[in-house]
């Protein structure tokens, strides 16, 4: 794991964490401040975990609310969202703990942990959550608002659309022509072998769910994948858990080209920073649907619910940029737009969840990528 | 008088025609409507009297015919026909009245005359006898120029004994020509009318005779 | 509403209908997606490099996902080792089969009834004979739902149905009734003679109806025509061989000299003349009745009428020295039947003149008396007495004064029942203490501005 933040966490914080925690007798943080070494408490890893506390803070323990999320989100990404949040419901602490998408779903399928809302940027596995029963259904009049696409079974829900981008540092691919299709990015990688050797970067699909999607998705709309993946293979691939990461290494001239980068994180880096240039490719470009739900744990499905409502509400009602920080979506399904191709909920995501599927998928990945 | 008589039925025909000779009447008889309609092209009638149902059509087609080219030849209809509505349009059409078979030929009589009546007096039926004028149409009588009053019997019992002077009719053939068969009438009843006559023809130089035992005749003045 | 009633049966019956075939269809339709579902599965495993190849096509249980948001659950094994999937999904024994050799049953699974599916397929690995089984389930939250929503969309559409089949009835009966109600409205407009062919529009299905109405009045007018022509030519068979025989008896009466011979003929002549009058009221009172049935009245001056039928009557009268004196009122109307009106004063009157003695007068009064039109007719006849007056308006009935002249008795029957048929009275009684009779009729009186309003 190669970016675990730890935000600085005030003594009053930890104390009412601790409260909540033994409260609700997940240890987490207990086990982290005190040492406390447990194999079983500690099954999952986490990337970071902040508390908001309550605005108004309320005396009976009746009236006090507290809302537990896992998330695959950045906190900076969702911290608007939760202090909106908090705003409309000033009662309301937040626990917000991020965890790679793999590390969710081990947390909520495996350890059913204690958390009210899972929210993952890795959408197969949240269908094979709900599929599996570890999901809650929750229905109210923002869920019947937000679009077909946008919720499976009223226990998954999606709040935004991403695309898998080409994350390009200009100064590497100076003098030539920034690839805007896969077979052009392998043309110009074969073309300049030598240019490019170890400075191309992709998701480690075994370490980051959302790779595994990207890859899957890739695998099943077009054949230029595979001989993508044994291009970036041949030329000595870095692979990576994150996108933050991934764009990072681009910025910083590590890496001259990022392959199936989260969108929404690279365009925000590339607002500010105009050495990387962000390409949809135009063959076909990824959408992805950030999700979440209301894990069969939740001990509060009803602030749950209006949590998720806010987020739908933010996702397809408001036109507030302020607070909603990816890309603004029209509820009209954008597979009308020319290139997109969006994943969608539903039993298909389970295919390549499947054990077998998945073995020798990452077998033959692993095979073209890694050239072991 | 000239009556055309338009009747089917030979028997009833004649025995009509002959009730209306003993009147004095000359009548020619047709059974069809063609004869009927050649009858009246050549000859002018003072009546006809007309039977509806006839063997070569409806007797109301002539009496149509007649009217609608201005024929005024009274015409008195014979009808078996009992329907009301019948009657009526049968005025309608034009005739001048209707009888019902079987008929009294005293109501026959009454109503030709009642016809021709209206129709307006002709001067041939003005009779004179001595100081004695008497149209039967008008029904009335002067003797000497002065205006008497007949009743009707009275009036009826002149006009037979008018018809043919010097005949002798029996009180009995006068009760038949007077009353109906429906009336139960004595022959004395004659006497009476033949007394009241009598009184009214005095200075007129006609009188009536009896003859004893068989009846009365009418005498002219001896000229 | 037994059209409700029956329009409810009918809708139920469509309920019952569409809800057992669409539970059946939902079913079929969702046992059919699990079977192509299992057949890609079973077709996408292969041998592959000595082992087996289990690679589930995207296909196999996206399509699962087409028609609802169930939960899908897989099972793929070697014999009876699991090789992939939900290693504790039931396997499908012993349910339904399929034609294609799936077998189907509905299991508890997870908490969920499961709609599960199960097929096979023979594999040879390494010269040694495999079974693989695929099992493919899933949840049937979209079967209920669908069955929910047919159930619900049924029931709205039967609620629907017999609303709106009910208020179509309703209307359907009113728009329907409106041109039979035009239509019986143009029949009873009609006078009583009226007995043309029906032209007012009828509506389509009234087409029969209107029909068979002409035909009735096609036979009607016949039967009628015939039965007026039967009347007028029993009439003129009746009155024309006695007109033949009268005419003959008159004329040999003038031939005959003998006085019983004569006597005899004048007998004869009498009842001849009894038979044909008889025979011209039984004509005249059928045609009475006829007409009473469906009188048509129209305004008729009875002050005119009457001085037609005098003046028409006056030869009669005059034979026998008769005065008829007529007072008249101006605007005697009565709301009548003219012929029927004239036929009941020339009864009367032809009465009078028969009965009354020679030489004497019939007054004849038409005159107002409130509200009503009166006809009096007052003769020096032998009269009625009180008791004999209501005997004499039944038919055949004859005064016992009066046995020899010539009648048939139903001349007060046609006129009591012309003036009956007018709303009007009839009464019999004396002209004076001593002698003679006095008929009087009453009849309603309407004044023009009355009619025509």
């Amino acid at each position: 794991m190669r970016a675990v933040a730890h935000p600085w966490v005030t003594p009053c914080q930890i104390y009412q964490k601790i409260r909540a925690q033994a409260r609700f007798g997940v240890l987490v943080l207990i086990a982290l401040c005190l040492s406390v070494t447990n194999a079983t408490v500690l099954a999952y890893e986490i990337e970071s975990d902040t508390f908001f506390p309550a605005i108004e803070e309320s005396h009976s323990a009746a009236e006090s609310q507290r809302l537990e999320i896992l998330s695959t989100g950045d906190i900076d990404q969702f911290k608007p969202i939760i202090d909106d949040f908090q705003i409309r419901n000033p009662s309301v602490a937040i626990r917000y703990v991020t965890a790679s998408s793999t590390e969710v779903m081990r947390a909520i399928y495996d350890e059913q942990v204690v958390f009210d809302i899972a929210i993952s940027s890795a959408m197969d596995l949240h269908t094979k959550l709900a599929n599996d029963g570890y999901a809650q259904v929750y229905e109210s009049a923002q869920t019947q608002v937000a679009p077909d696409f946008a919720r499976w079974r009223n226990e998954v829900f999606t709040f935004t659309e991403e695309p898998a981008a080409f994350v390009v540092s200009k100064k590497a691919f100076e003098g030539l022509d920034i690839p805007t299709t896969r077979q052009a990015l392998i043309t110009i990688l074969r073309k300049h072998a030598e240019r490019f050797r170890g400075k191309i970067g992709t998701y480690d699909i075994r370490q980051s769910g959302l790779g595994y999607l990207f890859a899957g998705q890739d695998a099943r709309n077009s054949d230029t994948y595979w001989r993508l993946t044994e291009v970036m293979g041949a030329l000595g691939v870095k692979t990576y858990c994150c996108s933050s990461q991934m764009i990072q290494d681009v910025a910083e001239g590590d890496i001259a080209i990022a392959y199936n980068v989260l969108g929404s994180y690279a365009a925000t880096r590339a607002e500010q920073d105009d050495s990387i240039q962000v390409v949809l490719p135009t063959d076909y470009t990824l959408l992805m649907q950030r999700s979440v739900l209301i894990p069969k744990t939740s001990v509060s499905p009803a602030l749950a619910g209006s949590f998720i409502d806010h987020l739908l509400e933010l996702a397809w009602q408001s036109e507030d940029e302020s607070v909603y920080p990816f890309p603004r979506l029209s509820t009209e399904d954008p597979l009308l737009s020319e290139s997109h191709v969006p994943i969608r909920l539903g039993p298909g995501l389970l295919v390549y969840l499947d054990k077998a599927k998945r073995s020798r998928f990452v077998r033959e990945w692993e095979d073209s990528l890694l050239q072991k | 008088m000239r009556y055309l008589l338009v009747e089917d039925n030979l028997q009833l025909a004649s025995a009509v025609a002959d009730r209306l000779s003993l009147s004095g009447h000359a009548v020619d008889h047709a059974s069809e409507l063609a004869t009927a309609t050649a009858f009246v092209s050549t000859t002018d009638y003072d009546l006809i009297l007309l039977d509806i149902m006839l063997p070569d059509g409806d007797g109301r087609s002539l009496l149509q015919h007649f009217r609608t080219v201005s024929d005024e030849t009274p015409v008195i209809v014979l009808t078996a026909r009992s329907e009301v509505s019948d009657r009526v349009s049968i005025l309608d059409l034009g005739a001048d009245d209707y009888i019902m078979k079987p008929f009294d030929f005293s109501e026959l009589e009454a109503r030709c005359r009642a016809v021709l009546r209206r129709r307006g007096g002709t001067a041939h039926n003005l009779v004179s006898m001595g100081k004695m004028q008497f149209d039967s149409m008008a029904g009335s009588l002067s003797v000497n120029g002065q205006a008497i009053v007949l009743r009707n019997k009275e009036l009826r019992l002149l006009e037979i004994l008018l018809g043919s002077p010097e005949t002798l009719f029996s009180k009995a053939r006068l009760v038949d020509r007077l009353f109906s068969y429906d009336e139960e009438v004595s022959e004395n009843a004659i006497e009476v009318y033949v007394a009241r006559l009598r009184k009214h023809l005095v200075n007129s130089g006609v009188s009536i005779e009896t003859v004893r035992g068989l009846g009365y005749k009418l005498v002219p003045p001896n000229e | 509403m037994s059209l409700l009633a029956c329009v409810a049966t009918v809708a139920l019956v469509l309920f019952v209908i569409v809800q057992s075939y669409a539970s059946r269809l939902a079913e079929d339709s969702q046992d059919q997606i699990l079977q192509a579902s299992a057949t890609s599965i079973l077709d996408a495993i292969s041998i592959r490099q000595g082992g087996l190849l289990v690679d589930i096509p995207y296909s196999a249980l996206s399509m699962l996902g087409t028609l609802s948001d169930d939960r899908v659950f897989y099972r793929i094994q070697r014999g009876n080792e699991t090789i992939t999937g939900y290693d504790d999904l039931p396997v499908s024994t012993g349910g339904n089969r399929s034609k294609e050799g799936f077998e189907f049953q509905t299991i508890n699974y997870r908490g969920d009834a499961v709609r599960a599916v199960t097929g096979s397929r023979d594999l040879t690995l390494n010269s040694e004979r495999v079974v693989v089984f695929v099992t493919v389930g899933q949840t049937r939250n979209g079967h209920e739902e669908v069955l929910r929503s047919i159930v619900q969309n049924t029931l709205l559409l039967c609620l629907g149905f017999v609303t709106i089949a009910s208020l179509i009835g309703y209307l359907a009966v009113q728009v329907s009734l409106m041109p039979l109600r035009e239509f019986a409205d143009a029949i009873s407009r009609r006078g009583p003679h009226d007995l043309r062919r029906v032209t007012a529009r009828a509506p389509t299905e009234m087409a029969p109806l209107v029909t068979s109405l002409n035909d009735l009045i096609d036979r009607l007018r016949f039967s009628l025509a015939r039965t007026e022509d039967f009347l007028t030519e029993a009439a003129h068979r009746v009155r024309t061989p006695l007109a033949t025989v009268r005419a003959e008896a008159e004329v040999a009466l003038h031939r005959v000299e003998k006085d019983e011979n004569r006597q005899s003929l004048r007998n004869m002549i009498r009842a001849i003349d009894q038979t044909s009058r008889a025979a011209g009221q039984l004509i005249d009172h059928a045609m009475v009745s006829y007409r009473t049935d469906s009188v048509e009245l129209k305004p008729v001056d009875v002050s005119n009428l009457c001085e037609e039928v005098i003046s028409r009557l006056a030869p009669v009268a005059e034979l026998r020295d008769i005065v008829v004196n007529v007072t008249t009122q101006a605007d005697c109307l009565v709301q009548g039947d003219a012929i029927l009106l004239q036929n009941a004063v020339q009864n009367l009157l032809d009465n009078a003149i028969k009965y009354s003695p020679s030489g004497s007068v019939i007054d004849v009064v038409i005159a107002m008396d409130g509200q009503h039109v009166i006809v009096s007719v007052s003769d020096d006849g032998i009269g009625f007495s009180d008791t004999e007056a209501e005997r004499l308006k039944q038919r055949f009935a004859r005064g016992d004064n009066a046995k020899h002249i010539a009648g048939s008795g139903l001349g007060l029957t046609i006129v009591a029942e012309v003036v009956n048929s007018h709303g009007g009275e009839l009464s019999l009684g004396r002209r004076n203490a001593f002698r003679g009779a006095k008929v009087i009729i009453r009849l309603p009186h309407i004044s023009l501005c009355e009619e025509s309003g």
